[in-house]
């Protein structure tokens, strides 16, 4: 008597409307690594009552697919993923029911509908990352110093220790821009150190690569290369992802925001 | 006086430690109150890592009950790690709560929930973080009073140093009694200060104050007598029992965190208590008598629970989750429900009848068929009949057929070893009987990829059960029959790669029992070997055998006792025991012929179906048990 089961009933019905979402990771929760953070977001589809799409099969799963994540500990406001949803919505209801869903901290920032987008992928319209880390107890002079000292490299090797032993990322490859602004710039949310004893901001922009090089693989280089002393833990923030501005300035490139394009009518 | 967050100072060392979120709070359904609007302010600590300690049901239900009330605030507070730890202490950071960040020592109390022996250690690493002496002694007014609850503190003794006081038994109504007398304590001006809000905590009876009660020791190293030091405390302290679960349906709001944890899931207690009355087990012993949460109840809390959460499982908790009267109704109910809607059911699985697999059935109607778990608990027949486990190995065999003949693809078995009476052969039958599990496995499914997982630990004789009496089995020996029963399994060619064995060596569980019937000389040895690092005793990765053995050796060094006298010695009658004082309803004579019985291979019968055996609890605690049926079904729901 063999025994063969498959669920039960229709399969889950197919998704109708595919969704992108912008959304931030703010304060003390930048301290959700990226499995916390689509656990909590499953946890608020399912309590915002949202008709999410479902993969088939006894373990369901949610059509959810997420675009990178930020480091552990970072900070962002410009975190993508797109959903699917088995019944179609208005974006900006779907903006409102996640985002009262969602912890104070893990905000949503904008939801389009991917059918009002240029074709291609998310990931298509992101290729490099926007990080500001802002240094407390750093005079700026020495950050510019020590950024000089990286930029005038040709290579930049850096290791870090990953599950399969360590891996060498080449930071100087996938450094496209950066600046240095003297003090915290308002955008630069917590409140670490004593930011009266001077702190400078560092303002990069990071090509994506694999192995990625990661915020805190520019700071190890500053610091080594650099022969820069930070203090107190800096804090970074991702303000934004997209392709590379090519008519922004060289030296302080911008990113194109990947659901900025304007509304194509579906007629 | 208002307290300010300690988080500015916590946030720079968090991006050095592993798992940061663990520490930030802001779990839904977190409570942050106002410190200077409420009167009487607890902290609450599970004594374990916060992916351990945040499901635990106990502290949510405390946590919610306190905050319900307008003038009283609780926050939680959990062990951190040594990485953390060796940072807070570099950057004097004391002890914090996660819900706002507030020192552990700013509060009236501090309850601290004791599920094992094995958290103690974690305790004074919490207390030396928040700048509260270690030792209760040396405590001045202005320090939490330090309470201890959970199972683990129906023998509070080896703590007795470090703790204020104890809670014996169900927390719910018991924390809002010792809030009353804060309270009350408070608004009279905390009248004899810290002395005397202990004095009216113990001659009320709501707690036990170790501090009111002398010890004294007979010359070969036994209890000669334990005596009340204070006039109006009592001689014994008698535990608390919630008589009426439909009257408290907590939690109602459960915490949904945001960093991983043991458990991800609703849970809802259906009932407390367990009158099956298996000779080792403390929770059946401790927790009597049984105590139904209605069908109407659990269905109500299940779906309150689920629209709050989000969460995708269902947990039906109790001791013995088939034995509830309407555990069909139940199980069949919340199926339909959620029929379609991705929410799963499960329930522990412990009893072993074919009446399990229907359950299970119903549950897994439309998930995925993986693994049920029964634990008989000795591996021949001699064996359960000697601890009171009524299971046949042919009704064993019976039911696993059935498992797998209905697509389950794996059965996990738990056993224990170092059972009062075991031998060799006791343990080595553990492998017959999987072997059996296999070969009518194989052709019930009439496939030969099936599992069977036997899982064994050593068994620890704990307070207030028939066994408490017994001689723990050295570890050496627990060793030796481990590694028999896993070779003669192993070796096994016809069957051995169906079978998975898994087991620990016996070595914690040596400190386990000391710690489990030790009496007041133990503190010595907690505060010795917490002074030599010992932290998170109940993590391997962390427990070092030697260095408890060696603080044991100094500290019992030229008194009669040692480790092996706490551990392997076996008890008589006469023996004062270190926790006769303490109250748990059942009846210490009806507790010596139970273990005599169990030394003679008596059993005896569960007494919701068959006349009571004198335990003891329903008359000490004026009661009965309370089961159903209700004979009232749960409807389906209808969305709004």
């Amino acid at each position: 008597m063999r025994v063969s089961r498959q669920p039960e009933g229709p399969p889950p019905p197919p998704v109708v409307q595919r969704l992108r979402v912008r959304y931030a990771k703010r304060d003390r929760l930048r301290f959700t690594s990226h499995r916390d953070f689509a656990r909590a977001f499953e946890r608020a589809i399912r309590r915002s009552g949202l008709p999410i799409g479902f993969s088939a099969g006894f373990s369901p799963h949610p059509k959810i697919s997420y675009a990178g994540a930020a480091p552990t500990g970072v900070a962002s406001e410009a975190e993508y993923l797109e959903i699917g949803l088995a019944e179609p919505r208005d974006p900006a209801d779907v903006a409102a029911a996640l985002d009262a869903a969602l912890p104070p901290g893990l905000d949503i920032l904008e939801v389009v509908d991917a059918a009002d987008q240029p074709a291609g992928s998310l990931a298509e319209r992101i290729e490099a990352s926007y990080w500001r880390a802002v240094l407390p107890e750093v005079p700026a002079e020495e950050l510019r110093t020590a950024l000089d000292r990286v930029l005038a490299c040709e290579r930049v090797p850096i290791e870090r220790p990953t599950k399969e032993g360590t891996r060498t990322v080449d930071v100087r490859a996938t450094l496209v821009s950066a600046t240095v602004v003297d003090g915290a710039p308002e955008a630069a949310n917590p409140q670490v150190g004593d930011m009266n004893a001077g702190c400078a901001t560092l303002d990069v922009v990071v090509r994506h690569s694999s192995p990625a090089v990661r915020p805190d693989d520019i700071l190890m280089a500053l610091r080594t290369i650099g022969a820069l002393s930070t203090p107190v833990t800096p804090v970074v923030t991702r303000l934004a992802q997209g392709l590379i501005d090519q008519t922004s300035p060289e030296d302080a490139r911008r990113l194109i925001d990947p659901l900025s394009e304007p509304s194509v009518s579906r007629g | 006086m208002s307290v300010d967050s300690l988080f500015p100072r916590l946030e720079p060392l968090l991006p050095l430690v592993r798992k940061p979120v663990q520490y930030v709070g802001g779990e839904l359904h977190a409570t942050v109150k106002d410190w200077d609007a409420a009167v009487v302010r607890w902290a609450l600590m599970y004594p374990d890592a916060y992916e351990v300690g945040l499901p635990n049901q106990g502290l949510q239900i405390l946590y919610e009950v306190l905050n319900e009330q307008p003038d009283v605030l609780a926050e939680r507070t959990y062990s951190v790690w040594p990485d953390l730890e060796a940072l807070m202490r570099a950057h004097d950071v004391p002890q914090f709560t996660v819900d706002a960040h507030r020192p552990v020592r700013s509060f009236d109390l501090l309850g601290v929930s004791f599920a094992t022996e094995l958290g103690y250690t974690n305790l004074l690493t919490a207390l030396d973080l928040a700048g509260i002496p270690i030792s209760a002694a040396d405590r001045r007014d202005s320090d939490p009073l330090v309470v201890a609850g959970g199972h683990a503190a129906f023998n509070p003794e080896p703590i007795a140093a470090f703790i204020d006081a104890a809670v014996l038994g169900d927390g719910e109504q018991a924390v809002l009694a010792i809030t009353d007398i804060v309270r009350g304590w408070k608004a009279a001006g905390c009248p004899d200060g810290r002395d005397g809000l202990l004095l009216a905590l113990a001659t009320s009876g709501v707690v036990y104050v170790p501090a009111f009660y002398d010890v004294s020791y007979l010359p070969d190293g036994r209890i000669h007598r334990v005596v009340p030091n204070r006039p109006g405390v009592p001689w014994r302290v008698s535990k608390h029992t919630v008589m009426d679960l439909d009257e408290w349906p907590y939690p109602k709001k459960p915490l949904v965190p945001l960093a991983e944890t043991v458990h991800e899931r609703y849970s809802v207690e259906i009932f407390r208590g367990c009158t099956r009355g298996c000779r080792f087990c403390q929770a059946g012993m401790i927790t009597r008598p049984v105590r139904e949460r209605s069908i109407t109840t659990v269905g109500e809390m299940v779906q309150r629970g689920i629209a709050a959460t989000g969460f995708e499982e269902v947990g039906l908790l109790s001791l013995s989750s088939a034995d509830h009267s309407e555990i069909g109704e139940i199980a069949k109910g919340l199926a339909d429900r959620y029929e379609g809607e991705n929410v799963s059911l499960s329930l522990p699985s412990t009893r072993v009848d074919a009446f399990n697999i229907t359950l299970a059935n119903e549950l897994s109607r439309n998930g995925r068929r993986s693994g049920l778990t029964f634990a008989p608990e000795g591996g021949s027949e001699r064996m359960r009949q000697v601890i009171n486990k009524m299971v046949s190995e042919d009704d064993l065999i019976r039911t696993v057929a059935t498992a797998y003949g209905n697509g389950w693809r794996q059965v996990k078995l738990y056993f224990m070893c170092g059972l009062p009476t075991e031998t060799d052969d006791d343990v080595l039958a553990i492998a017959g009987m999987a072997r059996r599990v296999i070969a009518t496995g194989r052709e019930a499914a009439g496939r030969k990829d099936i599992r069977c997982t036997v899982s064994i630990g050593a068994f620890v004789p704990k307070p207030h059960t028939p066994f408490q009496w017994a001689a723990q089995l050295d570890h050496e020996t627990v060793d030796r029959r481990l590694r028999a029963l896993k070779g003669a399994i192993t070796h096994d060619r016809e069957f051995g790669r169906s079978i998975g064995v898994r087991y620990h060596d016996g070595k914690p569980s040596t400190i386990e029992g000391l710690l489990s019937r030790g009496d007041r000389r133990v503190s010595a040895v907690i505060r010795k070997v917490w002074e030599n690092g010992q932290r998170f005793d109940g993590w391997s990765e962390y427990f070092s055998f030697d260095r408890w053995n060696d603080a044991c050796t100094e500290v019992f060094d030229g008194q009669p006792v040692s480790l092996d006298w706490y551990t392997t010695r076996e008890r008589v009658l006469s023996e004062v025991l270190p926790w006769d004082h303490l109250d748990a309803g059942l009846d210490k004579d009806w507790m010596w012929e139970d273990w005599q019985q169990a030394l003679a291979g008596g059993e005896v019968d569960d007494c919701r179906w068959t006349p009571c055996y004198d335990c003891g609890v329903c008359p000490s605690l004026g009661t009965e048990i309370q089961v159903g049926p209700t004979g009232r079904s749960l409807l389906p729901l209808t969305p709004v």
